[in-house]
């Protein structure tokens, strides 16, 4: 009978409007599932940090045609048009498999070296439900030197084998917000063939990088690799700083870098540029995705 | 006293409910341009709906719109609907010269929406079926971007229209406590 009365009360306050209009809010609001499991998006703008991949994955069926330059030096000066006149290019396709895999293959100018490569999601970052710390990605690569030029001695006829070059890397990216994420890198190269005895045929190195939202669509980006392991005194570490600006079905990603190689085995192992000399490189890699399969 | 009279008398329908909860929905939006149709649709939208006076609330999670081409969905969260800040899409209303009876009938609901963390009044036009332990509302209307501080830059590559259509139908059942 209490009971009743109480609801009867309850009832009447509810005859307000506004009152019961948001009596039904709150009723839709007790049936929203807080619990259930939100995955984070949009981590970063683009596949690439700079050189380097990011966690980000091409859902399955998006191929994305990448073209890539490296201009030379700066401190060229005018006659070189400040590095403009000497550009290297990756041209790339890349593809999802499965929302969790994607494929690629490149071709740089340089060296004309072929690269194949593999990456694999094994977490990802989620925002509520059941936690997910940070999104994590394996990516592994095999390069080959095809072009006479990609050795010291070009006359020599280099085997097969000693063409091939591997990169495994491990990146763990967290959103820390929606403007900024942080990306570790670990990395490892093995050359099956080096230069100089001072070259080790594996290189160890720890990637640090990040991205910082400037506007909606515009984005400032950091990326450093250190090598670990003993180098030659020709290799540096790898520092880039760029710009992603996403325009639509684009990205246009333009840095600054002191690696002119747009593979891990190159930027991570063999850049021979140092800032403080003035070695940088101004280059943009371009993106366009297209929708193979129609989604559902 | 005859005020309070309706009151008492309206007092079973309150007690026993006449609130009814959304079972299925079906959101969708479609902006159609010279150059491309965008088209996205959400069904995991809640919907209440009181017969009793016609009031009628509804609630989306933006994240939840899905798009044929997933950059585009990105797009459409990060860049203009800014899901992150205002993760939800909300309508408040009223069922306008409300009766409540079997079968279907046309309505206007006047209530205001929220979208982009922008509300604004609005008059929404659809249709309300109702039978014993099934509603059944559909709705189309159109949304001008610009009044919810939707921003379309002038440099995107696939035209988006400045108005969109969205769809809106909800199937309810009886609430129960």
């Amino acid at each position: 009978m209490l009971k009743n009365i109480t609801l009867l009360c309850f009832s009447l306050l509810c005859t307000l409007p506004l009152v019961a209009q948001d009596d039904l809010m709150s009723i839709l609001e007790d049936s929203n599932d807080d619990s259930e499991t939100r995955e984070v998006t949009a981590t970063f703008k683009s596949t690439r940090l700079v050189n380097g991949h990011t966690t980000e994955m091409r859902p399955s069926g998006v191929l994305e045609f990448i073209i890539s330059h490296r201009f030379g030096r700066l401190n060229e000066g005018v006659g070189q048009l400040f590095g403009l006149d000497d550009s290297q290019v990756r041209i790339a396709l890349e593809y999802g498999i499965w929302d969790k895999l994607n494929v690629g293959f490149g071709r740089s100018s340089v060296g004309k070296i072929l690269d194949g490569f593999l990456k694999y999601q094994v977490l990802r970052q989620t925002k509520s439900g059941k936690m997910v710390p940070i999104s994590l990605t394996a990516f592994t690569s095999v390069a080959v030197a095809t072009g006479p030029g990609a050795f010291l001695e070009s006359s020599i006829d280099n085997k097969f084998s000693q063409r091939l070059s591997y990169s495994y890397q491990l990146l763990a990216a967290r959103k820390m917000n929606s403007n900024l994420s942080l990306q570790v890198m670990p990395t490892m190269i093995h050359r099956n063939y080096v230069f100089t005895a001072e070259d080790p045929n594996d290189v160890f190195a720890l990637g640090f990088g990040g991205r910082y939202k400037l506007t909606n669509r515009l984005t400032l980006n950091a990326e450093y690799y250190h090598q670990l392991a003993e180098h030659s005194d020709e290799y540096y570490n790898s520092f880039s700083i760029g710009f992603d600006i996403e325009t639509g079905g684009h990205v246009f990603q333009l840095h600054l870098t002191n690696s002119r190689s747009m593979i891990e085995k190159g930027f991570v192992a063999e850049t021979s540029g140092r800032w403080s000399d003035g070695a940088i490189h101004y280059g943009f890699n371009i993106s366009r995705v297209f929708n193979l399969k129609a989604k559902k | 006293m005859k005020q309070s009279l309706i009151i008492i008398l309206l007092f079973p329908f309150l007690v026993f409910g006449q609130k009814f909860t959304s079972e299925t929905s079906y959101i969708r939006f479609y902006s159609s341009a010279p150059i491309e149709d965008i088209e996205a649709i959400n069904e995991t939208a809640k919907s209440v709906i009181d017969l009793e006076n016609g009031q009628f609330v509804f609630a989306v999670q933006i994240e939840d719109f899905q798009f044929d081409k997933s950059l585009m969905q990105e797009h459409f969260n990060e860049n203009y609907l800014e899901s992150d800040k205002y993760p939800k899409s909300t309508f408040k209303g009223k069922i306008v010269d409300w009766e409540n009876k079997e079968g279907k009938q046309e309505v206007e609901v006047k209530g205001e929406l929220s979208i982009h963390g922008v509300s604004k009044k609005v008059t929404l036009t659809g249709s309300i079926d109702v039978a014993a332990s099934l509603v059944k509302i559909e709705s189309v209307f159109t949304v001008k971007l610009e009044d919810y501080k939707v921003k379309i830059p002038k440099a995107v590559f696939y035209n988006i229209a400045e108005e969109v259509e969205v769809t809106v139908k909800f199937d309810y059942k009886p609430y129960l406590n």
